[in-house]
């Protein structure tokens, strides 16, 4: 009566192959992070000192340190940020908890999933006319974070979206039915269990944003400028267009530079990124439903 | 019999969901301090009933809601301060909603909103509404945890005291019972009697026995249409004066 069928037993052997089809998959999918992790150690760690990260770049940037690129990158990080998580995160409140859901609401919607897949050169130049020339920042920090807010807004608004939306639709009715108003609803009960998600956009704007080239080398990000940016509307080097720099443009390079400049810049990315994950976990851990 | 006020009146009250209709013709009255219940099968329209009451159309642009609901004898769509229409009724869901703050700040959140500050006097009302709700000595020792983890039966006392903290006039309650053990019902069925001499409450439920316990008089409604309010004891006893009552009240369907 139990006896395997031969259904039950093609079923299994299906079973088995799919399995292996998906770990398979996943196994192609770590191993470039791997690779890439272990040649950037392997070539980039010998550069690694206290001299490599804290002072600037000599000969022709074909020696020294990296200082000016590591701390303008903080700094167009930093800024980009503050100008793009609060617009950001506002237009999401509203996208998800105050606009009509409409036709205008679903194309907004799609639009602001279109400029995710605007080309970065494209936003470079839109970079120049708005914020460059039009503004009047010139060349400077501030032009060039401002293009890399604007390119990275779609990312901040759809996880933080997405994240609000995951927020029982119970819990809104819960307190609109007390007599709160929606912000009060929004701020008592809906921000607090969304901030997980929404700080996992945060994240993923910081790693695109310090990786990004094309947007700050016509906005704000200099060649070769071995002074430390005192104001936003100075111009800075970054860690992204110096890796470029030094990878292309520059006679001479020792091979281990570029690796060193990489590795940095991963290492970095990285850093920002398990903080932004333990904050996150931190804030999980207390949420609960 | 003394003739109560009206705590809450309907005439030809109608919902509509874009082109569908939930409940449409509709018209009773609540009295004040009764147990009004109302029983139906599923999509019968109670629960848009209750919504309606508490003009949650404002958060549905499908929803619209026609004729006239009065509360105090007060048209509730003209009333100018809608949070505080609001605030005036309290409403149960059928599942447990337990907000995701701890015990304290589910029950302290209403009371926040009307601007009370005052630790002594947010103390006080937690510790009332969760008394009147018989959780306070489960609950009293982890005001601290999270609503939300508390049990299914915990969590509906815990909505129920969080109703409470509004101070209203009118408790709605839709099919609390659904999600809770029979020892809890009973538990809150017994809150729900002594809370009568306080407030009026209007008591949305799918079991019979449940509206025959508890309800002073009760409304049949089917398929979108009132079909009688009569005083429970008497539907029960055989002086319903449509067939179809009879029928649901014997669980011939439904």
């Amino acid at each position: 009566m139990f006896e395997a069928t031969e259904r039950t037993l093609k079923d299994a052997q299906r079973e088995r192959l799919v399995k292996r089809i998906l770990l398979g998959s996943t196994i192609l999918l770590i191993l470039p992070v791997v690779i890439i992790l272990a040649v950037l150690i392997w070539k980039g760690a010998p550069m690694m000192s206290f001299e490599f990260l804290f002072e600037e770049p000599t000969n022709g940037m074909t020696a020294g340190g990296i200082f000016p690129a590591l701390i303008g990158t903080v700094w167009l990080v930093l800024v980009a940020l503050l100008a793009s998580v609060p617009v950001g995160v506002a237009a999401a409140i509203y996208l998800s908890e105050y606009a009509p859901d409409n036709k205008l609401t679903r194309l907004v919607n799609l639009a602001i999933i279109n400029l995710a897949g605007v080309p970065s050169i494209v936003h470079a130049l839109f970079g120049v006319g708005a914020f460059v020339l039009f503004a009047g920042f010139g060349t400077s920090i501030l032009a060039a974070s401002l293009t890399l807010a604007v390119m990275t807004l779609p990312i901040v608004i759809v996880s933080t979206r997405e994240s609000l939306q995951a927020v029982p639709q119970a819990f809104r009715e819960a307190c609109w039915n007390m007599g709160a108003t929606r912000w009060q609803t929004i701020r008592k009960v809906v921000l607090p269990n969304a901030v997980s998600g929404i700080l996992t956009g945060v994240i993923l704007e910081v790693s695109r944003t310090a990786g990004e080239t094309a947007p700050i080398m016509f906005t704000g990000a200099a060649f070769f400028l071995p002074f430390l940016p005192e104001s936003v509307f100075d111009q800075t080097m970054a860690m992204s267009l110096h890796l470029f720099v030094i990878s292309t443009q520059v006679p001479d390079v020792p091979e281990a530079l570029p690796y060193g400049v990489a590795l940095v810049l991963v290492a970095m990315v990285l850093t920002m990124n398990a903080i932004s994950v333990g904050v996150r976990t931190w804030l999980r851990g207390r949420r609960k439903w | 019999m003394v003739a109560a006020a009206n705590k809450l009146s309907f005439s030809d009250v109608a919902v509509h969901y874009g082109d569908d209709v939930a409940f449409s013709g509709l018209s009773f009255d609540v009295r004040e301090n009764e147990i009004f219940g109302i029983i139906g099968p599923a999509g019968s329209g109670k629960t848009s009933l209750l919504r309606a009451i508490n003009r949650m159309d404002d958060f549905n642009s499908e929803m619209r809601v026609s004729g006239r609901i009065e509360l105090d004898g007060h048209n509730v769509r003209a009333w100018r301060n809608v949070y505080s229409l609001r605030q005036r009724i309290g409403v149960v869901f059928p599942l447990p909603v337990g907000l995701p703050l701890t015990v304290y700040e589910n029950v302290a959140l209403s009371p926040r909103l009307r601007g009370i500050r005052k630790k002594a006097q947010l103390n006080e009302i937690v510790e009332r509404c969760l008394r009147r709700a018989a959780l306070w000595d489960e609950v009293k020792d982890r005001l601290d945890t999270l609503g939300s983890l508390l049990s299914g039966g915990q969590q509906q006392r815990l909505t129920i005291a969080r109703a409470l903290s509004q101070e209203p006039e009118v408790l709605l309650l839709d099919e609390f019972s659904i999600a809770v053990d029979p020892v809890t019902t009973m538990r809150i069925e017994d809150i729900l009697k002594s809370l009568r001499e306080e407030l009026t409450i209007v008591l949305v439920t799918n079991l019979v026995q449940q509206a025959r316990r508890l309800a002073d008089r009760t409304a049949f409604m089917l398929g979108g249409e009132l079909v009688e309010v009569g005083v429970t004891e008497e539907l029960f006893t055989g002086g319903t004066r449509d067939d179809r009552t009879r029928q649901y009240l014997e669980g011939r369907f439904g």
